[in-house]
């Protein structure tokens, strides 16, 4: 257990540091939803800037937001997660490869490789401590807070910065289309719930947590525990996960009142979600947030934004969906999300 | 007081041989492969030599069992490889109901059917089986399937570092009680994307490479898989494994100097170094052998024996670098450095530093030149060193000894 002591987030939404929070919603008609970014020089030097890709310089940015939003100057760790790094740099090298193999600029090739973010961020904080990438899918961030708790729980590190980071583009929409996962042409984020097209909004962004051992008056929430799941056999299975989770931190079922899910806009997928929460946490409010941000690997930074603040303003944005309803109280939320039934993921978030 | 974390399997594929005995009858016989690219169709084929696994994708699809019509990419076949056998090695399959982790390290192995293809996933629908090899975690979960595993796993890509963070990572998992065992290590195959990368850092010799020798002038780009069965000293009961030795120590530090470059003076390697002997609580003088992550560029190795020469101010171990037998295995190297050390200290033999003559004069000291025969080695130190800083270093310690 440990405690979320400041956040930084560049998603689709304006959550940029002074903004309100999730007020108003930005609409997004455009093929996949991208993020509204910083003017970067007020985190980043202009002359360094110039030769970050974007998906870095979001990298950079949020981390630091995050550490004034904490109050830190340096931290004991950094680690990130991303489901696949820079994919701006990476298809320029693709597309090189494919025309004809001549002397590549390094630049492209250095900032694909995952641990640029890390690395990138430990050079503009001057840390010297722990640094680590993780890139698996929808457990990256999952991944990043584990360890971040372990190393925290073991007194290797007091503050942990950490965070979820990835980016989409027009080529890589294009490809993940062919697998019929993705909605095939552009639709309004808030028509995502009602739009006949099939498959999920595509979405990008960064969210960095300064996760500390200590409470303190920048508290946001308790980050209680996460765990993995992978290729569960049945829903049931799933459900029983869930179960035992939530038992294993001394709770009843019961007493999560909130569950952020992981619905996406597949019929598919969100049928999962839905029986899966169904069977687990029959009483708990079910809380829709995709059309706000849309789906990425490490979608689950934003819902850990969206719990942190929800537990320390105890208030719900009306732009969140609640079924049936809202809940009574806010003192526990789950995070609940899934990459195709394969790599499950539960994060508990206290007050 | 935190488990102790044993060594009980290992797993081995690289261009010295398919398993780890084959690359131990390579590293006694001397016997590098290190040559020109024969698998890979790229204009680099006559620029540089590299070191590659002896088996095509297709010998190894076969080899595995695999239906021609399936997607594997090169280094999920590489790391399926070593991953079986060092789960076989510690008969894991005859032990149910132990939570067993997975964690692998890769960076840009999954690419080569990507960019084979790349233009047809843009275009249409031809080579759509292939779109999901692009990413890491497709490696780690091929190998999961193949061998039953459905606990704990991730992948972790810290460059060069990659394996040897996954075994730290790992045994902190075991520490706290959430895995009673793990296979963690790396696997990563050459690619055009990874071959004109690192040849547009201008960092790639076109000769057998020569680690810490003042005529060094790159790197050799090797590929292969490595992993390690870790077991905590409670599961170890359980099992009845022989121990092959301890893992005392990790450390992970991140230099934050440059994203490609080392400092000079070697801050991020001491400071990992420095990190996994505290935390082995050994002196710098109980260290045996250092398997060095020695590249043979100009930079890491003079930045890398500078921070030995700091660290160890008395007497410095035999050290050497073992990558003019292997190449570079990038994510991969952490791990199969690991073995190189262990069977080195099982044999009690210190490894040479292939290719080396000319001492660098910023040096005191000198990479072992020929192979070493009957020395008790007690404590052997791995480093590994990625870009961006990502400097991480493993401690084994012989198993029974005081």
């Amino acid at each position: 257990m440990a405690y979320i002591n400041g956040i930084g987030i560049i998603s689709p939404q304006d959550t940029l540091p002074g903004s309100a929070f999730l007020e108003p919603v930005i609409e997004h008609t455009s093929e996949f939803m991208k993020s509204i970014e910083p003017v970067y020089k007020q985190y980043i030097d202009p002359i360094a800037s110039r030769r970050l890709s974007r998906l870095i310089k979001m990298g950079i940015s949020s981390a630091k937001m995050c550490m004034l939003d904490a109050g830190l100057e340096v931290p004991d760790a950094i680690i990130t997660g991303t489901g696949l790094g820079s994919v701006e740099d990476t298809e320029k090298i693709l597309g090189e490869l494919t025309k004809e193999e001549k002397f590549l600029n390094p630049t492209p090739f250095i900032q694909s490789t995952y641990n640029t973010i890390s690395s990138q961020i430990a050079i503009n904080l001057k840390c010297h401590q722990y640094n680590s990438t993780y890139v698996h899918r929808c457990f990256s961030l999952e991944s990043c807070l584990i360890d971040a708790l372990l190393q925290i729980d073991e007194g290797s590190a007091q503050n942990v910065l950490t965070g979820g980071i990835d980016e989409m583009t027009l080529n890589h929409l294009t490809i993940i289309r062919r697998l019929g996962l993705w909605k095939p042409e552009a639709v309004s984020n808030l028509d995502l719930w009602s739009s006949p097209l099939p498959g999920a909004l595509a979405g990008e962004g960064a969210a960095y947590f300064s996760i500390s051992k200590e409470r303190n008056e920048k508290t946001y929430a308790s980050l209680s525990a996460v765990q993995t799941l992978y290729k569960p056999s049945s829903t049931e299975q799933t459900a029983e996960a869930v179960v035992r989770f939530v038992t294993e931190q001394g709770l009843r079922p019961e007493d999560v009142d909130l569950v952020m899910m992981g619905n996406n806009g597949n019929d598919e997928h969100d049928r999962i979600c839905d029986e899966v929460m169904m069977k687990a946490l029959p009483s708990a409010s079910r809380m829709l947030y995709k059309h706000l941000c849309g789906e990425y690997h490490t979608v689950s930074g934003f819902a850990l934004f969206v719990a942190a603040n929800i537990l320390r303003k105890q208030f719900i944005p009306s732009s969140l969906i609640n079924i049936p309803s809202a809940p009574g109280k806010l003192e526990t939320i789950l995070i609940h999300n899934h990459f195709r039934d394969t790599d499950h993921s539960f994060i508990l978030v206290r007050r | 007081m935190p488990s102790r974390i044993f060594v009980t399997g290992l797993g081995f594929i690289s261009g010295l041989g398919n398993n780890v005995q084959e690359n131990l009858n390579s590293l006694l016989n001397l016997r590098s492969n290190i040559g020109p690219i024969r698998h890979i169709d790229t204009n680099l084929k006559h620029e540089l030599a590299v070191s590659e696994v002896s088996m095509t994708s297709d010998e190894l699809m076969r080899d595995a069992g695999l239906p021609d019509d399936s997607a594997y990419s090169r280094n999920a076949l590489l790391g399926i490889i070593a991953a079986k056998e060092a789960f076989s090695h510690a008969k894991l399959d005859k032990h149910p109901g132990l939570n067993i982790g997975l964690i692998s390290g890769t960076t840009v192995g999954g690419m080569d059917e990507c960019e084979k293809y790349y233009q047809d996933f843009l275009t249409n629908d031809s080579k759509n089986r292939f779109i999901e090899t692009y990413d890491c975690a497709d490696s780690t979960e091929k190998i999961a399937d193949h061998l039953g595993l459905k606990g704990f796993m991730t992948t972790i890509s810290t460059a060069c570092s990659s394996a040897a963070n996954s075994i730290g990572f790992a045994a902190r998992m075991m520490k706290a009680g959430k895995l009673d065992c793990a296979v963690a290590g790396g696997t990563e195959s050459l690619t055009r994307f990874h071959l004109n990368g690192f040849n547009a850092l201008k960092i790639l010799d076109k000769f057998p490479c020569r680690p810490f020798d003042a005529t060094r002038n790159g790197i050799n780009l090797g590929e292969g898989a490595a992993y390690l069965v870790l077991e905590t000293e409670e599961t170890n009961q359980k099992t009845g494994n022989p121990v092959l030795c301890e893992l005392v120590g990790y450390g992970n530090a991140c230099e934050a100097f440059h994203q490609t470059a080392s400092s000079p003076d070697g801050a991020g390697a001491y400071l990992a170094m420095k990190k996994a002997l505290d935390m082995s609580g050994e002196t710098p003088d109980a260290i045996d052998y250092i398997n060095a992550h020695g590249t043979g560029t100009d930079n890491n190795d003079l930045s890398e024996g500078r921070a030995i020469e700091k660290l160890f101010t008395g007497k410095i171990p035999h050290v050497s670098s073992t990558k003019p037998f292997t190449g570079h295995m990038t994510s991969a190297a952490g791990s199969a450095e690991a073995i190189i050390s262990i069977l080195g200290m099982q044999q009690g033999i210190i490894w040479p530093n292939m290719n080396f003559s000319n001492p660098m004069p910023e040096l005191k000291f000198q990479p072992a030149g020929e192979i070493i025969r009957g020395v008790d080695i007690k404590l052997v130190m791995s480093n590994s060193f990625g870009f961006g800083g990502n400097d991480s270093t493993l401690i084994f310690k012989k198993h029974g000894v005081h």
